[in-house]
């Protein structure tokens, strides 16, 4: 386990990226970058249009302006919503991970544990049904489901072990950039607990660029490297997690962090 | 580029900083009014002042967790200066993992992960391997006095004190060439507290450049070259 030396190329670039449904919902004018290895956490409270801008930047829904440049590799770039539609899913589905606030949206119920694993295995060629089953065995062991339960369905696990299994199935093909929305939400304390514990060693271990949607700022401390605030579709202020938090400048950060029960 | 003597690790320039309490009918506090500070290679400079000095600000500055309004904060980061003061995250992400070591008496528990793999971290994310950084964090943890049937546990279950020499262990791993220092004796018992002396003692022979503050008196005697003297911006200046 080591930590790359500061990479200078940004593997996702987000240029005045807007969004509006109506006026007022959505997000405007928002551009960050994001590097291999680190945790991006965008805060707010709902309806501060962070989901929306999770969605746009994770080639779920096309922005009115603005353009998201992805380098994969060195000397390789691609502009996200210039791409072809099905190539932009074929990103989602290997390069890429999205992980669901209800995890059943990011499942599939009607198959089994080992199989919603393996379906991200096959969607990057790989065919021989023993080494998936293999793999699959070892992602559920390393989110800390039992290997018994490999050919049950989602539908028959408790809520943290379907975020869990979620997880396993995004992170499967070693993705570069992951996007989670609110990965914590609805689950019990030590059952997050556990969780954060997981995501932390994973981003670690597997050098993960993720952004990480979130309206708990004790989750965002955890994870988060860097974070956005956001208000009415707006960045209010951006910086380094410690630093945003523990000294916020912007009056809607201030009350954010002054509002927390501790 | 600033043209700084070859022994200087730290260097602050007419640091200002006031606080704006937007919430609170936009109350500005100032702490800080243009402080200088610099401290060499091997020195520990203590900040000395009254409670609600500034001190306590001046530390979080220099370790960025705190955005100064006006001045620099030069700091010697792998045989170059950098301003920490408009330095963007990632640089200073950078700095806190190679140059710049925070030690202080508050461990912020991290769910299950064992006191050893706590104490490891800092050093395991340099690259260093693994089975030196275990050596390094068992020599401290022992060094410190945790006792050696805790280290494999989660220390959110560990005594006040317990935790705290966890977090100096952590502190103290990774051999920064500059540390800053937040009462990491307070609170603790006169051997225990000894014991941190000497890591801090053996940092300034290895060249460590070193900020702190420190309200016991005997270590602060014993562990500071310089005492640096807060100054308090103008009285009538400050909130109520």
């Amino acid at each position: 386990m080591t930590f790359a030396t500061l990479s200078s190329t940004p593997l996702l670039s987000v240029q005045d990226l807007t969004f509006f449904y109506t006026p007022g919902k959505g997000f405007g004018n928002v551009s960050f970058d994001i590097y291999p290895g680190e945790v991006l956490g965008i805060v707010g409270e709902s309806g501060s249009g962070k989901t929306t801008l999770l969605k746009s930047i994770s080639a779920r829904l096309a922005p009115q302006q603005g353009q998201i440049i992805y380098r994969p590799r060195d000397g390789e770039q691609h502009d996200l919503y210039q791409m072809a539609e099905s190539d932009r899913r074929r990103l989602l589905r290997t390069e890429w991970g999205v992980v669901h606030q209800n995890p059943l949206d990011g499942l599939r119920a009607r198959v089994s544990a080992g199989g919603n694993i393996g379906e991200r295995l096959m969607a990057i060629g790989q065919r021989h049904y023993g080494d998936i089953r293999r793999q699959a065995g070892e992602w559920l062991t390393d989110v800390e489901i039992p290997l018994a339960r490999l050919d049950d369905f989602p539908s028959t696990f408790s809520g943290g072990m379907q975020q869990r299994l979620q997880i396993a199935r995004n992170l499967v093909t070693h993705p570069k950039l992951v996007f989670m929305d609110e990965p914590t939400g609805g689950l019990d304390v030590s059952v997050q607990a556990r969780l954060l514990d997981l995501l932390r060693g994973l981003v670690v271990e597997m050098q993960l660029a993720a952004v990480i949607v979130t309206h708990d700022l004790g989750v965002a401390r955890l994870l988060a490297h860097r974070l956005l605030v956001m208000k009415h579709g707006e960045v209010v202020e951006s910086g380094l997690t410690d630093r945003v938090l523990d000294d916020p400048h912007h009056p809607y950060t201030q009350l954010l962090v002054s509002s927390i029960l501790s | 580029m600033q043209n700084l003597p070859d022994k200087t690790r730290l260097q602050v320039e007419h640091l200002s900083k006031t606080f704006v309490l937007h919430n609170q009918d936009g109350v500005r506090l100032p702490v800080l009014e243009d402080a200088n500070l610099t401290v060499n290679a091997g020195e520990c400079v203590v900040l000395n002042g009254h409670s609600g000095s500034g001190k306590s600000t001046l530390l979080r500055s220099l370790y960025a967790n705190y955005l100064p309004d006006s001045g620099h904060i030069w700091l010697r980061h792998q045989e170059q200066w950098l301003d920490m003061v408009p330095a963007d995250a990632r640089q200073i992400m950078a700095v806190r993992r190679h140059t710049l070591g925070w030690v202080s008496q508050f461990l912020r528990v991290i769910p299950r992960i064992s006191a050893l793999q706590v104490v490891m971290q800092p050093l395991m994310e340099l690259g260093i391997d693994e089975r030196l950084c275990r050596e390094r964090a068992e020599t401290l943890l022992a060094h410190l006095n945790v006792p050696r049937r805790l280290w494999p546990l989660a220390p959110s279950t560990f005594s006040g004190g317990e935790q705290q020499r966890v977090n100096i262990a952590r502190g103290f791993i990774v051999d920064y060439p500059v540390l800053l220092l937040d009462e990491p004796t307070a609170s603790l018992d006169s051997r225990n507290s000894a014991a941190v002396v000497g890591l801090i003692e053996r940092a300034k022979q290895r060249g460590a450049a070193i900020v702190g503050i420190f309200h016991d008196d005997g270590v602060r005697q014993r562990v500071a070259d310089r005492l640096y003297a807060m100054q308090s911006p103008h009285a009538a200046e400050s909130a109520r």
